[in-house]
């Protein structure tokens, strides 16, 4: 990865206010003869103004489901979604429309994501016609020309199909419709996973180019920590519908809390031979349980290698580390909800 | 390794051709149907009868209704190519002038099935639901029905004549177009371009007609070419049992029924315009099978399964 590490130079004035602020955030999917697949079972979360916040966590964890709740692309079926403070969970089509020019999306698949019917100029120009941005034919057409310019393409793409591009210039062209509506927060869902690996990095450093001169705000969405600890301001991990660990990338990847991040961590391999050769792998036994009947207590005690008796009766809490590095695991301390009478005598500090 | 080195398409030259459905364009379109020989003779032949049905009158030798009592049942001759039926009028002149209001039902009911099939096959896939159950079922009751009985109840309700053979016709084939448009959509909806108009704050009405329409329109180009075949055998049809266009206009279908009785005597009066019904609904057909083919052979079975009606 030859993505630039951040430097504090260009790093954003240090911790923002919070742009976003999920509370309990659920996403449940109806199965029919079966109880509901909680894709986002009780999610808490914040991202900073001007901030590269990582999610990361493995397939299935619910990480896009979640990035997608936040444009309410699939509808929370619980918790609350604050935009500076305004409640969007319970927005009308109107405001819906508002919300969804102030976070914009980049997906994952860019063949995928463009109309295949529908020129790069035509796309890119959606967003300003149905917010009314740059009205007229001419305006509309020198706001594409420079929204393509600043993604990197020459005008004379306006008039192709997405078709003729390669798969950099095509996820070039969804950054610029993301753009489009000069929006505060973008939610990358995994937007260089499917590149070529020489492409990632090009686009990996537009997308940090584009952060610096607009000073935009980013959820990170990714499978891997390497991908996004570099660009990551802070990073949030998820497994199985829930936040386990959040913290800074650099205290998160430094001295992670939880058993999970340590077990994503072990399978980063390190650039460096002597201690690539010391590392030592953690592989996790058994599959990811079914997020339709996950685990009583931690979600991730039938995969800990750590795991101990209260994990199966107490439902583990983001509790604070100190310098708002946070962890959901009972090794810091037995704190959470309990599942049942054991559970219950085996806090902490019963409240 | 000079044999590996002949095979024609390596990758890149393969990323250079085109995928059928991205090769689109109208022209394009044109192009690879006249490549198809049989699809090139069959669009000949549209044009001719559209020409004919254009012109008709100015193209015919005789008046339509001009009567000859001395030339009755004459055969083929020079002076009427075509023959004369029983009231010694010109065969030839009645079927080039039965051209219009054959093609006329034809393409104004498939306009209205298109129309009304599209619409409701769009809104039905798009939101799914009480709706899409609603209106696929009572397509589904439309669809029982055989196809000319349908027709004949519509125009028992509203009677005979060549404007109610046309909304019959658009009647029943409707839900043809409803399904073969709504089982499209099913898949187009859920195509994550959809997903990123939403994101972009595009509203239903938006996404519905920019992006999920273009996107099923080829398997609704084809199955026009094919319902224009059926719907002016429909019309036909009609005619021959008296309810689509009213004598004294020349209709083919009506023109079948009249030759019915002299098939004995004077087979031309029939099989002249029995030739031309043939004529274009076979060119339709071949048109149809051509454009299916050209646009995307992947949507061959859905649109079979969806038109398996006579």
């Amino acid at each position: 990865m030859t993505a630039p590490a951040r430097t504090p130079a260009d790093a954003p004035p240090a911790p923002g206010e919070v742009l976003l602020r999920a509370e309990g955030l659920a996403v449940h999917f109806p199965q029919r003869g079966g109880p509901p697949v909680r894709a986002v079972d009780g999610v808490d979360l914040e991202v900073r103004r001007g901030e590269t916040l990582g999610l990361v966590g493995e397939s299935g964890c619910g990480k896009s489901t979640l990035g997608l709740a936040l444009l309410r692309l699939v509808e929370p079926t619980a918790g609350r979604i604050e935009l500076d403070g305004t409640d969007v969970t319970a927005l009308g089509r109107r405001e819906l429309r508002g919300l969804r020019r102030r976070v914009a999306m980049v997906f994952q698949d860019p063949y995928a994501s463009l109309d295949p019917r529908q020129t790069i100029g035509r796309i890119v120009a959606e967003p300003l016609e149905v917010h009314g941005l740059a009205p007229g034919r001419a305006a509309r057409r020198a706001r594409v020309d420079e929204l393509l310019a600043m993604v990197g393409l020459d005008p004379s793409f306006r008039d192709r199909r997405p078709h003729e591009l390669s798969g950099g210039q095509r996820q070039r062209v969804g950054v610029a419709r993301a753009l489009a509506g000069e929006p505060e927060l973008i939610v990358c869902d995994e937007p260089i996973s499917s590149l070529d690996v020489s492409i990632q990095a090009q686009v990996l450093n537009l997308l940090v180019r584009l952060q610096r001169e607009l000073g935009l705000t980013y959820l990170f969405v990714a499978h891997d920590l390497a991908a996004v600890q570099h660009v990551s301001d802070r990073v949030a991990v998820m497994y199985l519908g829930r936040i386990v660990e959040v913290g800074d990338t650099a205290r998160v990847t430094g001295d992670p809390a939880h058993p999970y991040t340590r077990a994503l961590l072990s399978a980063v391999p390190v650039p460096d031979p002597p201690a690539e050769r010391v590392r030592r792998r953690i592989v996790l036994s058994g599959d990811v349980p079914s997020p339709a009947a996950p685990p009583s207590g931690c979600r991730f005690r039938t995969r800990c290698p750590d795991a101990f008796e209260p994990c199966p009766h107490v439902d583990p809490a983001l509790a604070d580390l100190g310098g708002g590095h946070r962890a959901a695991c009972h090794l810091h301390g037995v704190v959470g909800t309990p599942v049942d009478e054991a559970g219950a005598a085996l806090l902490d500090d019963p409240a | 390794m000079t044999a590996l080195d002949d095979t024609p398409a390596g990758p890149a030259e393969a990323g250079q051709v085109a995928a059928p459905d991205e090769a689109v364009g109208a022209r394009g379109l044109l192009r690879a149907l006249l490549r198809n020989r049989l699809a090139a003779a069959a669009l000949v032949v549209l044009a001719i009868f559209v020409v004919v049905a254009v012109l008709g009158e100015r193209l015919a030798p005789y008046g339509r209704n001009e009567v000859s009592s001395a030339d009755k049942l004459r055969a083929p001759s020079l002076e009427h190519p075509f023959g004369t039926d029983q009231l010694g009028r010109d065969v030839l002149s009645r079927v080039l002038i039965g051209a219009e209001p054959s093609l006329r039902v034809g393409l104004v009911a498939v306009g209205i099935a298109l129309v009304a099939g599209v619409v409701l096959g769009l809104v039905a896939g798009y939101y799914r639901g009480l709706v899409d159950d609603v209106v696929m079922r009572c397509m589904d009751v439309l669809f029982a029905f055989p196809a000319i009985l349908l027709a004949i109840a519509v125009m028992a309700i509203r009677g005979r004549g060549a404007t109610n053979a046309m909304i019959a016709i658009g009647v029943v084939y409707t839900p043809i177009f409803a399904r073969v448009t709504r089982a499209s959509v099913l898949t187009v909806r859920e195509q994550v371009f959809v997903r990123a108009a939403r994101s972009i704050g595009a509203g239903d009405l938006r996404i519905m007609t920019r992006h999920v329409l273009p996107n099923v329109a080829a398997p609704i180009i084809v199955q026009t070419s094919i319902s224009l075949a059926f719907a002016i055998l429909a019309e036909a049809a009609l005619s021959f049992i008296g309810l689509g266009t009213q004598p004294p206009e020349p209709s083919w279908g009506r023109m079948l029924a009249d030759g019915r009785g002299f098939i004995q005597d004077a087979w031309w009066m029939a099989v002249f315009p029995g030739l031309a019904i043939f004529a274009v609904v076979l060119s339709f057909n071949v048109t149809g099978d051509a454009l299916r083919d050209a646009l995307d052979p992947r949507q061959r079975s859905a649109i079979e399964s969806a038109a398996g009606r006579g």
